[in-house]
């Protein structure tokens, strides 16, 4: 640890504080609730000092000074408050509104623009400017960008977000004076990542997002905070929700109260591609094939015949003849109570998911040993990085995004090995590439095997690569990233790196949303919750098919997957065998189901997921399309159908937290009040077989890495998650493994029904124009 | 994109003088618009990429400073001081002037190439005011007569 940073004293309008030297004096005014106003200062990027609004006098500093670009020194005097600085700020506002249009009646940060608080504060809204206003019209820039120069008040914080924070650099800013204006990249139009942090960050309505502009204003939403549905990173995000007719509508994503892990960062995907929650297409009644043909059906009637079917196959042919194949975007929940209904009501362990990383094998090295497993918030801390295979720029856009401030912050020192020049090496103290599939090879000779270096020394010399090691072995809390092409005997050479270094810790890559709560929920045909071993094992997601193909397979549950497309089966392997499929929406796998049941999403459910790092979050619900059900509702339901206890699926209305017991004697208001915090909060008491709490009840008992503070949990927190307490683990064919290979703009099945995502994908290959036959 | 041997001289010169190669920026664009007339799309391309910018980054500085430009400007480039010492001494009449006698307005180029025209801020010859530039060459204390002689004279040069 660095030695804590001297302290100076200073007087702020009377008031004697301390703060760190060296420090700001915006930030050390803030720190004991003197608030400076500001625009163009913004925590973490570089300082502009353009706009003039932070002005205080410092004495014996001649003129007013900014306290944005002040440090703090020791005995200073400060007055942020008095009547010279309010006409100082007074007369700034009134510049800045020189050439603003004031149209916040219709402006889309109405009601949530800095620019109107001040305005507010200090009463400038009348001008004495005479000169007509400059205007121009409102630019599109992206399918998601918008442009309305008027309002723009050049405190050039897009331009610094996507420089600094994205190192994209795609805004700018073009002339000087009082015609400086927001340019983009591309003359007209802008080529970038389309996050939209440059939206997010602008303090005025000048930036705004297509998905949002003149849809709705901030006071006429609901705001819920949950987690995003897309890549396995895990950002929290606050949804703006509004009523539809077919339900509650998501109309826009952002993380500006900067809470959780990824303080205000989303990428496109977390900020845009919730609109397929409102596609079209959704399903939102039960179809049941009838006569070959998919009919709508009751809720009823399809239960009734899927718990008929599964029941029979059971009873005839043995659960070894049902397959099982789980979702990597169900909540953790879910998906524990989907392994458990496998194995306790279908009697099989049959199930498996699409894998895209190689927990188990980790869990396989942890087990019992020191916990040496990062969270996202490490990344963004640690001193050093090194980062084999992967794109996160591309895969995983958090972590990309923590990996490069924490450069550019804190001075992180980045070692990458990848067998391409990924954008992250503009960030790298050392790159290496290496040919496609030597990984293992990296990772071995890393680990302390020399012969493994003969098959990577073609990309650097064997010099080079012995430096590189030693650097790492003396590099103390180094964080070690790897994709998926670590797998199986690679994840033991880089975990032994790990171990050999004090305090190194290491983070494995999955694709989706949920993918580590798939796999730590036990949707593998070997493992149990917390990657016990089963006691018999069932049938991989590959074998399901060729049993299906031979006839032995006779009943297929699929939620939330579709691994038709995802594996290239061929349809007609299935002709034989009964198919339930829960879903979204008609996918190919939907498609050839006799029974296919509309499923909700992420955004619809309450629950928990965990992010790749293990860190687990709340999701909770936000939106609603009238129609399909929870996954967790449709498994317990389905039980039910086949005449199984759903007490013995689900503990509700029992257990340790699950009690009620307040409701007597002298606590008897407790209940009516705990109900109403739980409600407020988006849960049921759990007094409901589908209450979600009460299987995350059972899965902290049961899987000790998950004993996190639940009330921590419970207020949105991130919460890290153990492997090191898991079981053996295993080892699996790494051929099982199958990268999803999505990138910014795409997002599996998801990705498909995003308009947003779509659009900005047709914007970057427009179709060639044209030429004429003759 | 080729430039004079002068030109990479002065370029791996100026580089040395600088912690960073985006120092250099302003003064090779000026050598580079000497050399190629203006500034165009190309030659932004190849200083962006000799010192690591975005071209956007290059096109924000050009459109910064009024001196730069990235369109084909005359082979004489007129420029008319109007602030406040030549303008008390009459150089908005000297401006209107040159419209006339060029048919083109600010920022315009006469249609055989040969002048542009500019009205500009104080070129620093206030004590010889009212004064113009034309390319790098002042032309001071000057009335009705002697800017037309000096527009006579460039013509002249010009064939
Ligand atoms: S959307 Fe993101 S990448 Fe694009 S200009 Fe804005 S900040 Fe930059
Ligand atoms: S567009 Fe917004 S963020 Fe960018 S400079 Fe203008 S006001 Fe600031
Ligand atoms: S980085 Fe991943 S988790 Fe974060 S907003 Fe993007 S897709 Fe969602
Ligand atoms: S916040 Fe200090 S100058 Fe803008
Ligand atoms: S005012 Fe014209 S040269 Fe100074």
């Amino acid at each position: 640890m660095a030695d804590a940073p001297k302290l100076v004293n200073l007087t702020v309008d009377g008031k004697k504080l301390t703060a760190p030297a060296g420090s700001l004096l915006i930030d050390a005014c803030k720190n004991v609730g003197i608030e400076v106003p500001s625009f163009c200062y913004y925590p973490n990027l570089s300082l502009q000092g353009a706009c003039r609004m932070c002005l205080v006098r410092v004495e014996k500093m001649p003129k007013l000074q900014t306290a944005c670009t002040t440090v703090v020194a020791e005995g200073m005097v400060v007055a942020t408050d008095n009547e010279e600085i309010k006409q100082a700020r007074k007369a700034m506002v009134e510049l800045l509104l020189g050439n603003h249009p004031l149209d916040c009646p219709v402006c889309d940060a109405g009601g949530e623009c800095e620019l109107q608080d001040m305005t507010f504060s200090y009463g400038a809204a009348e001008s004495k400017y005479m000169e007509p206003k400059n205007h121009k019209d409102e630019q599109q820039w992206s399918p998601v960008v918008f442009f309305d120069r008027p309002r723009c008040i050049l405190c050039y914080r897009c331009v610094r977000v996507c420089g600094e924070g994205m190192d994209v650099w795609a805004l700018g800013v073009q002339n000087r004076g009082v015609s400086s204006i927001i340019a983009p990249n591309k003359e007209d139009h802008l080529e970038c990542e389309e996050c939209g942090m440059c939206i997010d960050i602008c303090p005025v309505g000048a930036l705004t997002s297509g998905a949002y502009r003149y849809k709705t204003r901030p006071w006429e939403m609901n705001h819920v905070g949950t987690t995003c549905a897309h890549c396995a990173d895990g950002c929290k995000t606050t949804l703006g929700v509004r009523r539809a007719d077919e339900g509650m509508e998501i109309v826009r994503g952002d993380n500006r109260d900067k809470s959780g892990i990824n303080n205000d960062f989303l990428c496109m995907k977390g900020r845009y591609a919730f609109d397929f929650a409102n596609h079209e297409d959704r399903l939102t009644q039960p179809l049941i094939r009838k006569n070959g043909k998919l009919t709508p059906s009751t809720w009823e009637e399809a239960f009734e015949l899927v718990g008929k079917k599964l029941n029979e196959v059971r009873m005839r042919d043995g659960g070894s003849a049902i397959g099982v194949i789980g979702s990597t975007h169900t909540t953790n929940e879910e998906n524990y109570l989907l392994q458990k209904f496998a194995r306790a009501v279908l009697e099989s362990n049959n199930i498996d998911h699409h894998r895209t990383a190689d927990f188990p094998a980790l869990a396989a090295v942890l087990s019992g040993k020191q916990e040496i497993t990062a969270s996202m918030r490490d990344v963004y801390n640690a001193p050093a990085i090194l980062l084999i295979g992967n794109d996160p720029t591309e895969q995983h856009p958090l972590l990309a995004w923590q990996i490069r401030n924490n450069v550019r912050l804190h001075g992180a020192k980045l070692h990458i090995i990848n067998s391409e020049p990924i954008k992250l090496r503009r960030q790298a103290t050392s790159f290496t590439q290496i040919p496609v599939g030597a990984e293992l090879n990296a990772a071995s000779f890393l680990a302390g095997d020399d012969s493994a270096l003969n098959a990577i020394t073609a990309s650097a010399s064997r010099e080079n690569w012995a430096a590189l090691r030693n650097q790492l072995r003396n590099t103390e809390n180094l964080v070690i990233i790897f994709g998926s092409e670590i797998r199986g005997a690679a994840v033991t050479a880089v975990t032994h790196l790990a171990s050999s270094i004090s305090g190194a810790k290491v983070i494995a890559l999955a694709d989706y949303a949920n993918s580590r709560g798939a796999s730590d929920m036990g949707l593998y045909p070997d493992l149990l919750p917390g990657y016990h071993p089963a006691a018999k094992s069932g049938l991989t997601l590959p074998q399901m098919a060729e049993n299906a193909k031979s006839g032995k397979l006779k009943a297929l549950y699929v939620v939330g997957s579709n691994p038709l497309a995802r594996f290239h089966l061929d349809s007609q392997i299935f002709a034989g065998t009964f198919v339930v499929v829960q879903d979204m929406f008609l996918t190919e796998t939907a498609t050839i189901a006799d029974v296919v049941l509309p499923a909700a999403n992420l955004y619809e459910k309450t629950g928990t997921i965990t992010n790749t790092c293990g860190d687990v979050q709340i999701v909770k619900k936000a939106s609603e399309v009238n129609g399909p059900k929870s996954d967790f509702e449709m498994i317990v339901r389905i039980a039910d159908a086949m005449g199984y206890d759903v007490r013995n699926l689900v503990p509700f209305g029992r257990g340790e937290t699950a009690d009620m017991g307040q409701s007597r004697g002298a606590q008897s208001g407790e209940a009516d009040r705990h109900a109403v915090w739980l409600q407020a909060n988006n849960l049921e008491p759990k007094l409901s077989p589908f209450d979600p709490m009460a299987i995350f009840d059972e899965i902290q008992r049961l899987v000790p890495g998950y004993r996190v503070s639940r009330l921590n949990l419970l207020s949105g927190n991130d919460e890290h998650t153990q492997l090191s307490q898991s079981g053996p683990g295993a080892k699996h064919d790494p051929a099982l493994i199958v990268p999803a290979h999505d990138n910014l703009f795409s997002s599996g099945t998801l990705g498909r029904y995003s308009r947003a995502l779509n659009s900005v994908m047709e914007n970057r290959n427009p179709q060639p124009a044209e030429v004429a036959a003759d | 994109m080729r430039f004079s041997d002068q030109f990479e001289k002065r370029f791996a010169e100026m580089l040395t003088h600088y912690p960073t190669k985006r120092s250099v920026l302003v003064p090779t664009l000026l050598y580079a618009q000497d050399e190629a007339g203006f500034l165009s799309d190309e030659v932004i391309a190849e200083i962006a990429q000799r010192l690591e910018l975005t071209e956007l980054d290059v096109n924000n500085v050009i459109s910064y400073y009024s001196m730069l430009t990235t369109k084909p400007r005359g082979k004489y480039n007129v420029q008319v001081c109007t602030n406040i010492a030549c303008m008390l001494r009459g150089g908005e009449e000297l401006l209107e002037q040159c419209k006339d006698r060029l048919g083109i307005g600010h920022k315009g180029t006469t249609s055989d190439g040969l002048f542009s025209l500019e009205e500009v801020e104080c070129i620093g010859a206030c004590s010889w005011a009212p004064a113009i530039q034309v390319n790098y060459d002042f032309h001071e204390n000057l009335d009705e007569r002697k800017m037309d002689a000096v527009l006579d004279s460039y013509r002249k040069k010009a064939i």
